[in-house]
């Protein structure tokens, strides 16, 4: 049996990895996915919690937490289109309107 | 012992996919590599028992959400994504603030103390499936909330249309 710790400490890893590729990236499509990943890393840890617990609210919580997760994927990608639309860039750098 | 070569394999298959995610220059390779790191994630939720959030995963994820990047980067032809650099100048500054994050998580870890558990041993969701235990938890004790991810869902279908239609 694997113990709970070494779930956590992938999920551990995974979220490093989504929060690493969200601040080095200038992409913005690409940091959109960091956060994907990062929430999936959460669910990892969310239903191995659950299953070692033996309590299901961690696994209705991932319920809640892909829902979340569909919503802001939509919302991301249509102000990404929109931004395109005005600006034609989809790199952070090339977006200095708040800039002082 | 079995278990353990496969949670060896998950655990080595999925660092290497998503540092690939994260660093393949072209966002189409991203996406396809991300739909191989989601079906390792679903078979990871077989192996903790969550067989139908495994389901869950393959159709939201794999199907809905990666089909709706994909689109998003057919519709804006990336072409100069290919000769630009793809890491900000200050990179090594991210990955410092990410490794520090971990290190926090595992230094959090070690105080970690599991607590009592809970009435769904593995033996009474199979006994009752897993789908019919999981809707009785999600239908009864989290009704509300249920109600609340609707309203989210209602939000983001009028949300993106109102951002990504034309301007009259």
């Amino acid at each position: 049996m694997v113990p709970l710790e070494c779930y956590i400490g992938l999920s551990a890893i995974i979220f490093m990895i989504g929060v690493a590729g969200f601040l080095i990236r200038r992409n913005i499509i690409i940091m959109l996915m960091s956060i994907e990943l990062m929430l999936n890393a959460v669910n990892i840890s969310l239903v191995a919690f659950s299953h070692y617990l033996q309590d299901l609210r961690g696994q209705v919580f991932v319920f809640f937490i892909i829902t979340v997760a569909a919503a802001e994927a939509a919302i991301g990608l249509a102000i990404l289109v929109s931004l395109f639309k005005n600006k034609a860039a989809v790199h952070t750098d090339e977006i200095t309107e708040m800039k002082g | 012992m079995l278990p353990v070569i496969f949670f060896i394999y998950f655990a080595v298959a999925m660092t290497a996919l998503s540092i690939l995610i994260i660093t393949r220059k072209n966002p189409v390779h991203s996406v396809l590599w991300m739909l191989a790191m989601f079906f390792h994630i679903a078979a990871l939720y077989l192996f903790l028992n969550a067989e139908f959030l495994a389901a869950v995963q393959l159709i939201l994820y794999a199907g809905a959400i990666l089909v709706l990047f994909l689109f998003v980067i057919m519709m804006l032809n990336l072409r100069e994504e290919l000769s630009i650099e793809r890491f900000i100048d200050e990179w090594p500054i991210g990955v410092a603030l990410a490794v520090s994050i971990l290190l926090l998580i595992y230094f959090t870890l070690a105080k970690f103390v599991q607590g009592p558990l809970g009435q769904y041993s593995i033996e009474a969701v199979k006994s009752e499936t897993h789908t019919k235990a999981l809707g009785k938890v999600l239908y009864t004790d989290y009704l509300f909330p249920f109600e609340i991810a609707s309203l989210v869902l209602l939000i983001a279908i009028v949300g993106a249309i109102v951002l990504a239609k034309k301007r009259s």
